[in-house]
């Protein structure tokens, strides 16, 4: 009698249970905390039976072993005789620098493209349409491999093509003047830094005059002249403190100035114009989101057109472009682990060439994701924070 | 009595006048759209002294100075394009190394993905709900025809190539891709925390690496996480690895078409007596799949993009045998007629299917107004 009431208890607290919506909901996780942990005990201990088999012994000590290979692309000195982990810090020094020029170059094209799109003018902006449509639909693999092909077909170094004299273009990439600084250079950076600090301040100062009274005071003429009048001058008075060293051509190469290598520039040409192309998309869609109103009441105000869109349209349409222009930049800098395909050693490729050496295939893909996932993050971070500057502050 | 003459009354002179002759006709067009101010007239001579340079020069360079015919590069002896191997290595860049009299298989599975596909992508199809249930099991003759099988002669996935291989994994990483992201954007949705944490980690690490990463691990570490007996194709890793890629992308388009769907909707289905799975299948899900068609589509436009990435774990996709054509020593330095012509497949694609989204994304518009 006791034992059949205390089966039923039971089985109306698991009925009650399993009606209940948070105890199905509690059941339901642990059935896949089980799951998902099961398969991770799979993956684990395959794993381990698989680097056994293999004799490889798992930890980040090899990044201390000799590379042995050489990297032509670097920004740090690097020989083959030093280690993977340096090597792959010069991987993630080029992922950077093309990405960084990427981005820049990118925003620069997309914006200009996505004005241009929007221009009255019929032909222009059906010659950007066609830009944007075939850079859009084409792959970009493609691209980099097109452009690099290009590159790489240019003339010999002897037949060198050059570009006013300073610049040659030929099938080793673009040698162009280096500069040389002196040590008066050092006084026309002083005013340059003063120049932009007093802008600053300069910025600030009427900005808040202006939103008390109303006057506005022509800030950008003033930076201009302070940041980069003033130190022109300086330069010159000082007699030109950088001796820029051209390049001159020898029997077989070039003696002074830099190199840029076919591989960095049709990287970095290719990602330019592919993003460029998406980026003139999202400025565009941001122009047109901005009402007509805006610029017609702007107009009516007796503002001329450049100054409606400088001071109406493009604040309002920036804070619909930044969010998708982020994640624009983090797809430029994921895809310019494409560099792969052309010998761009960047830190996808480097990666590649240790996983290939030492076996340790876990700790490199461990190392990429771990990069690529940091760098999504900071780069959100700063957009995210440029965002909630400009973001529209309701009352 | 007097006669009013009409000749001057209103009459008259309410006639429109017709517009001066400048702003009408070819020369209005003209002013408007190319000379309406200083900046705009420079504007478009730049531009046409720009395409006096180009057009020329490309059309010379692709038609009048090319030469279509010849065993080798050799043969070529023009200053411009040298189309000579498209007539003997078209069969290369569509099918790969695909056996050449199995090839009809092919062809007859990429025909009959048109029925299986029409009816998920337009209303209105005759046979519409006929048309759904051949696409169910399309994948499975698709499967069949291609690898072979049911007295059909096997052919090892490692022949597939080409334009071929980036269809096959374009379409089945975005078909598989498809539930795993609806999946993946109701767990980011849900009041239960693990379940919303996992979605959340597994949408921003993928979202977080480049694909060729994915596609590394697809060939260096799935080995090692399977057990030693086990070995999966390559072209099957690829499929599987793209599906987790897109599932991701795919899960954020749908989150989004989720996010527009106003939360009385679902309410309303649960005051209805409709439990969680049913109110999403039966009222949410429909609603928000169909505003993230276009978005649907763009995420596929990207990974058909994407697919020519398999290059670099050994795949002869169109832009392997491409590469692999341009370094042949018969065909040497054609490298850009090669990849020119690989990008013109892409762009027939991708600016159709882009095209197919705009059209949509108005057609749905008119339709919620």
């Amino acid at each position: 009698m006791n034992g059949k009431s205390a089966r039923k208890t039971i089985l109306t607290a698991l009925r009650n249970f399993w009606f209940d919506r948070r105890g199905r909901g509690i059941l339901l996780q642990l059935l896949i905390l089980l799951s998902v942990a099961l398969i991770i005990a799979l993956i684990t201990s395959n794993t381990i039976a698989n680097l056994q088999r293999a004799g490889l012994t798992s930890g980040f000590g090899f990044l201390d072993d000799q590379a042995f290979f050489d990297i032509n692309q670097r920004l740090i000195d690097y020989t083959s005789q030093s280690s993977f982990g340096r090597a792959l810090i010069v991987g993630l020094l080029n992922t950077l620098l093309v990405s960084s020029l990427g981005i820049l170059t990118a925003t620069v094209i997309g914006f200009a493209a996505g004005i241009l799109r929007l221009s009255s003018n019929w032909l222009v902006s059906r010659l950007v349409t066609a830009y944007v449509e075939i850079t859009r639909n084409v792959p970009l693999l493609l691209q980099i491999i097109l452009w690099w092909a290009i590159l790489t077909g240019l003339p010999k170094v002897r037949d060198s093509i050059s570009v006013l004299g300073a610049f040659f273009l030929n099938n080793r990439g673009l040698r162009a003047p280096s500069p040389d600084f002196e040590s008066l250079f050092i006084w026309v950076s002083v005013v340059g830094l003063i120049g932009i600090i007093i802008t600053v301040v300069i910025a600030r100062w009427s900005r808040r005059r202006q939103l008390r009274s109303g006057e506005t005071f022509p800030v950008a003429s003033f930076g201009l002249l302070l940041i980069f009048v003033i130190p022109g001058l300086t330069y010159y008075m000082l007699g030109q403190p950088i001796d820029w060293d051209i390049p001159e051509r020898t029997r077989f190469n070039f003696r002074g100035g830099f190199n840029i290598t076919p591989e960095l520039l049709a990287l970095w040409i290719a990602l330019a114009t592919y993003t460029g192309a998406f980026i003139s998309e999202i400025v565009r869609a941001g122009i047109l989101s901005v009402s007509a109103g805006q610029s017609e009441a702007a107009l009516s105000l007796g503002l001329r057109k450049n100054q409606t869109m400088r001071l109406i349209i493009i604040p309002q349409a920036l804070r619909l472009i930044i969010p998708p222009l982020t994640s624009q930049y983090l797809n430029l800098t994921k895809n310019s682990s494409l560099a792969i395909a052309i010998g761009y050693q960047d830190l996808v490729s480097i990666g590649g060439t240790i996983l290939n050496q030492s076996g340790q295939a876990l700790e490199v893909v461990a190392i990429w994701m771990a990069v690529y996932l940091a760098l999504s993050l900071v780069t959100s971070a700063c957009m995210n924070w440029y965002n909630d500057r400009i973001a529209l502050v309701e009352r | 009595m007097m006669t009013v003459t009409p000749s001057h009354t209103a009459n008259h002179h309410n006639k429109p006048r017709p517009p001066p002759t400048a702003s009408t006709g070819i020369i209005g067009w003209l002013r408007k759209n190319l000379f309406s101010s200083l900046s705009n007239t420079i504007l478009t001579l730049v531009a046409i002294y720009v395409l006096s340079l180009a057009i020329p020069a490309i059309v010379d360079w692709t038609f009048l100075s090319s030469q279509v015919s010849g065993e080798t590069r050799f043969a070529c002896k023009v200053d411009g394009a040298c189309w000579a191997w498209v007539d003997q290595r078209f069969g290369q860049f569509l099918f790969g190394f695909y056996p050449e009299g199995e090839r009809w298989r092919v062809v007859v599975a990429f025909i009959l993905l048109f029925p299986a596909l029409i009816p998920w992508l337009a209303d209105g199809v005759p046979g519409q709900r006929y048309l759904r249930w051949f696409s169910v099991i399309y994948p499975v003759i698709a499967t069949i025809l291609l690898a072979g099988g049911m007295g059909l002669q096997e052919v090892p996935t490692h022949k597939f190539g080409g334009f071929m291989l980036n269809l096959i994994v374009g379409l089945s990483g975005i078909v598989l891709s498809l539930p795993i992201g609806i999946l993946l954007a109701l767990g980011r949705q849900s009041k239960l925390p693990l379940i919303r944490w996992l979605s959340v980690g597994f949408i921003e690490a993928v979202r977080g690496v480049p694909l060729i990463t994915l596609l590394f691990v697809s060939n260096i570490l799935l080995p090692i996480f399977l057990p030693p007996d086990v070995t999966l194709d390559s072209v099957v890793r690829v499929i599987i690895m793209v599906t987790a890629f897109a599932s991701a992308y795919m899960a954020e388009v749908i989150r989004g078409g989720l996010q527009a769907i106003p939360s009385g909707q679902h309410e309303a289905a649960l005051a209805m007596g409709l439990n969680y799975w049913k109110s999403m299948r039966l009222i949410v899900l429909p609603q928000a799949l169909r505003i993230s068609i276009p978005g649907i589509v763009n995420t596929f436009i990207g990974l058909f993009k994407d697919t020519t990435l398999v290059i670099v774990i050994g795949l002869f996709d169109i832009l392997g045998i491409a590469n692999a054509m341009v370094s042949n020593p018969d065909w040497l330095g054609l490298s850009t007629e090669t990849y020119v012509f690989v990008a013109v497949f892409f762009f027939a694609v991708c600016f159709s299917m882009s095209r197919y989204s705009i059209w949509l994304e108005r057609r749905l518009g008119t339709k919620r107004q």
